[in-house]
């Protein structure tokens, strides 16, 4: 159902952000699509946009005022009903937020949030978004990734309404913030603000890991094994090789399939894609849709018995032999994690 | 209750694709064509809960020229009760796709709309989420796992694969759900399916029969091949390795 049908002319160079939180504080991927922003035009506004409800929630509005100086507002919208993200009350809330100022660009970080939300808002915005933005030529120009990032597709947006992207952020990585800034915080006002009664989704649990192991999307280094680490057992292996270089632990779809590793590990075109200055690959014969999540490491490396396996094609440097030899020396042999 | 399964025809998933030297995009003549994996697994899921005594009729619907026709033979060959072809010849953009499905959910009032999360050519994923959107409908995507519906056919449990691992939710129905990977495995349709299928019923519809506008609101540029990376180097041992790690490439 549309909620406005008819397109108000945007105004300039105003972006929101759909912003995402944890634990009082901005997730780093929100911080990188604040970056991305700053691509789309020079006297871009940025206003960032958390939903949530209590303490958590204002205490992460505060960090976000000042987690970039690009960032000129922080706007609140505290509710039991955004307790956990779902869709419908998000997308209606962004629309409630441009029905009150227009905006000439809203965005989201490419993360499963992202994804599930902004489509949505762009259909009630009767707009077609461009997903997975890699690269920003302007304020209606951008790249995306298709074919397993095998080609790279540059689109213009010709719309009249709002220009809504989800942004790759391992394509706009965050450098240290000098100068600091605080943003104005201001409390949505939802007293008119109306869900549908009916037609609803609720929120019922979820599983998550608990790890102090740097985040696959943001590790400096990620380590990575495939099925033919042959268990779960085995895979711990892989996670002594990350702890000791200070990584985090990556799988391929085969690892998952296989029960050795939860999906939240999968790295590739339809899991996780990584961006790491060195990424290592042990057991994994290097599919397509494996490789559209790495191709932007710096370094990638490769241990595989197979020395016909498609993985040698990307690797940097690549080593033919045991993944069971292989290991265990480099635990040994390498130096502690700087 | 009725579920409405989009399905889309595409690239092989294992063909190495070519970038046109005109840039205008990816040479698909003479390739591999095939029903999209994630469309297969929503089919799939669909069947299931058809099998499983939940869902009257599967019906499978794909919207593009006419060889469409034969990624609804395989849908059917799989289970689906009819198909539905809605012509078209230009390539939409997936805002399209979802009026397109919008209508047909208008005329054939599923308590279902199954899609694929994403297709493995544009990498998109945003059909569901936008038909779900212009229904007024709530949306489960990226499910993995099965899905549950309640006795009275009032909801549905869905796992969602998210960034921290897994989510569940409960969706209100009608709902639209998108399927990830890890959902279900396929079936193969069998000869006698194959045979089957080819009488069960396939209705050509047209965007003017839907009354669905054209939105052209994204021009394509131009495509073109990623940067090549340098090509790597084998190396012998894992001092070596290490050494090329710690002095060349600066990274331990």
């Amino acid at each position: 159902m549309l909620i406005d049908s008819s397109p108000s002319p945007t105004s300039l160079d105003a972006t929101l952000i759909l912003a995402e939180h944890e634990s009082g504080s901005i997730k780093a991927q929100t911080v990188s699509t604040v970056v991305a922003a700053n691509h789309l035009g020079e006297s871009s506004s940025v206003s960032l946009l958390l939903a949530g409800s209590g303490s958590s929630l204002q205490e992460a509005a505060s960090q976000a005022a000042s987690c970039h100086p690009s960032v000129s507002e922080v706007l609140v919208a505290d509710s039991d009903r955004f307790e956990y993200p779902l869709a419908e009350p998000w997308a209606k809330l962004v629309d409630f937020v441009r029905q009150q100022r227009d905006y000439s660009h809203i965005l989201a970080s490419s993360s499963s949030f992202g994804k599930n939300i902004l489509p949505r808002v762009a259909a009630l915005l009767d707009v077609s978004p461009v997903t997975d933005v890699v690269k920003i030529l302007g304020s209606n120009e951008f790249i995306r990734p298709i074919y397993a990032g095998n080609a790279l597709c540059r689109v213009r947006y010709t719309g009249a309404g709002p220009c809504v992207l989800t942004i790759r952020t391992t394509s706009f990585p965050v450098t240290p913030i000098t100068e600091s800034k605080k943003a104005t915080i201001s409390q949505i006002d939802l007293s008119k603000f109306k869900e549908d009664a009916v037609s609803r989704s609720r929120y019922v649990g979820q599983s998550t890991q608990d790890t102090e192991r740097p985040d696959l999307g943001s590790a400096r280094v990620v380590i990575t094994g495939g099925r033919a680490l042959k268990s779960v057992e085995n895979f711990k292996m892989i996670e002594k090789l990350a702890e000791k270089l200070g990584g985090a632990v990556g799988a391929t779809r085969a690892a998952v399939d296989a029960g050795y590793v939860p999906n939240d590990l999968q790295v590739g075109q339809t899991g996780k894609i990584v961006a790491p200055e060195l990424y290592m690959a042990f057991g994994v014969s290097g599919a397509i849709q494996h490789l559209a999540g790495i191709k932007d490491s710096k370094v990638i490396v490769a241990v595989n018995k197979d020395a016909d396996a498609p993985i040698f094609q990307v690797a940097d440097y690549g080593l033919v032999g045991d993944l069971f030899e292989v290991i265990p020396e480099l635990l040994e042999k390498l130096p502690e994690k700087k | 209750m009725k579920i409405l399964v989009a399905v889309k025809r595409v690239v092989d998933y294992a063909v190495k694709i070519r970038v046109k030297p005109d840039k205008t995009g990816v040479d698909t003549q003479n390739v591999k064509m095939s029903m999209n994996p994630f469309c297969e697994i929503a089919l799939e899921e669909a069947l299931r809960i058809k099998e499983a005594g939940f869902a009257k009729e599967v019906v499978a619907v794909s919207i593009g020229p006419p060889q469409c026709v034969d990624t609804l033979r395989t849908g059917l060959a799989m289970g689906a009760d009819r198909g539905i072809h809605v012509e078209a010849n230009s390539s939409f953009l997936p805002l399209t796709i979802a009026k397109i499905l919008k209508s047909l959910a208008d005329v054939e009032n599923p308590g279902l709309i199954f899609l694929g999360k994403q297709a493995i050519d544009d990498d998109c994923n945003q059909t569901g989420q936008m038909v779900a959107a212009l229904l007024g409908w709530p949306q489960a995507t990226f499910a993995s796992k099965v899905v549950v519906l309640d006795k009275d056919k009032q909801f549905a449990t869905v796992d969602r694969e998210v960034d921290g691992g897994l989510e569940t939710l409960s969706v209100d129905l009608p709902a639209v759900i998108t399927t990830d990977l890890r959902l279900n495995q396929p079936r193969y349709a069998t000869l006698p399916n194959i045979m089957k299928a080819k009488s069960k019923p396939i209705k050509k519809m047209t965007l003017e029969d839907l009354k669905v506008d054209i939105k052209s609101d994204i021009e394509i540029v131009e495509v073109t091949e990623p940067p090549k990376r340098k090509s790597g180097v084998i190396v012998s041992s894992v001092d070596e390795l290490i050494d090329k790690l710690k002095n060349e490439a600066h990274v331990v």
